[in-house]
């Protein structure tokens, strides 16, 4: 049943989100590509690509791409953006309930202080993960990477300018 | 329900304009919710969003649904987070049945060539920014790239990674406090 594996999958990934949305896209790469195997690395960059280029949040984008793309139907898109939203309401609404304990509570801070420190470890490794012989076919494909390292890094360039670039030099490329 | 569409309208309006993720969409619930409607005070925003930020989750997710938690309780939070979630949904649902069909083209694909290693890029640029905001010192540094071995290296799942940060955290606290 493919739903209900699309289902937990992606409550899983929104129970499990801290830090953001990069490392949202560690916790999917991982359960999407790695473990289940439904979509491949090249397949996957692509969907973070559409994600980061097109308006709303890049959680709630890529989890109704992803769900299309492994389903091939609306089903799959409403499920895994569903499943990805429903344990944020499960926990805003019950801290929403407990307000102030919640927000001087020293046992759940000294969680979040662990959790922190792992954020950028998870990061990398999802883009070490991507860095396959199908996204990285050739010389031109390592150029564009430490360029579009160095603009956004150093050049405070915005992201969706960057892909749109790339685009640009893939057609020229390739 | 003139305040359950003005919430909608307001959610979705953010949900659609806005390109680039959660914290571009900040500033943005805030002049709406705070300046604008003044459904709220800046403080009680302010608060929200440190613990929107805490909590697991999509952080825009979160504080829709917080607001409108506030504003209109649970309906009200289904309504803001329905409004901020489906212009994402109905855009990507059409990109996807599109490139469905557009998959074996060749010039969309020579396109992709090109973003891929750019895409690749964008996600390692956070790292460098993060664990330069977190401080690390030299036993907290060991943190990050022990998570990046059992990962890549031992294929563990982020999910107990993030288990055992936490449990790192709590007995930190729980030794000081003895100590």
């Amino acid at each position: 049943m493919i739903y209900l594996e699309l289902f937990i999958t992606f409550f899983k990934i929104g129970l499990f989100t801290f830090g953001g949305g990069y490392a949202m896209i560690s916790l999917i790469q991982n359960e999407v590509v790695v473990s289940r195997g439904w979509i491949d690395a090249p397949a996957f960059t692509d969907i973070i690509a559409v994600s980061q280029m097109t308006p709303g949040p890049i959680g709630i984008n890529s989890a109704t791409y992803i769900g299309y793309t492994v389903t091939g139907d609306f089903w799959g898109s409403l499920v895994a953006t569903i499943a990805v939203c429903l344990p944020s309401f499960i926990i805003i609404l019950t801290i929403a309930l407990l307000y102030r304990q919640f927000k001087k509570n020293r046992w759940f801070n000294a969680a979040l202080t662990g959790i922190r420190p792992v954020i950028p470890g998870l990061i990398a490794s999802a883009a070490i993960t991507l860095v396959t012989p199908d996204n990285f076919i050739d010389w031109k494909s390592w150029t564009l990477f430490i360029v579009a390292f160095i603009a956004v890094l150093w050049g405070k360039r915005s992201p969706i300018l960057i892909i749109l670039l790339g685009a640009v030099a893939g057609l020229i490329l390739y | 329900m003139k305040e359950y569409l003005e919430l909608f309208t307001t959610f979705s309006k953010i949900g659609a304009f806005t390109i680039g993720g959660g914290y571009v969409m900040i500033p943005l619930i805030e002049r709406e919710v705070v300046e604008k409607r003044r459904w709220l005070e800046r403080d009680e925003f302010l608060d929200m969003l440190a613990i929107s930020q805490s909590a697991p989750g999509i952080l825009a997710m979160n504080i829709s649904i917080f607001i409108g938690q506030k504003i209109k309780g649970f309906k009200g939070s289904i309504v803001a987070a329905t409004g901020i979630a489906l212009p994402s949904f109905l855009i990507i649902l059409a990109i996807a049945a599109f490139f469905a069909g557009f998959k074996e083209n060749e010039t969309i694909e020579r396109m992709f060539k090109g973003m891929r290693p750019v895409v690749v890029a964008l996600i390692a640029v956070p790292v460098i920014s993060m664990a330069k905001g977190l401080k690390l010192n030299r036993y907290t540094s060991f943190i990050p790239i022990v998570s990046v071995a059992l990962i890549v290296l031992l294929k563990s799942s982020p999910v107990w990674i993030i288990i055992a940060g936490a449990l790192l955290g709590i007995f930190h606290y729980y030794y000081n406090l003895k100590r």
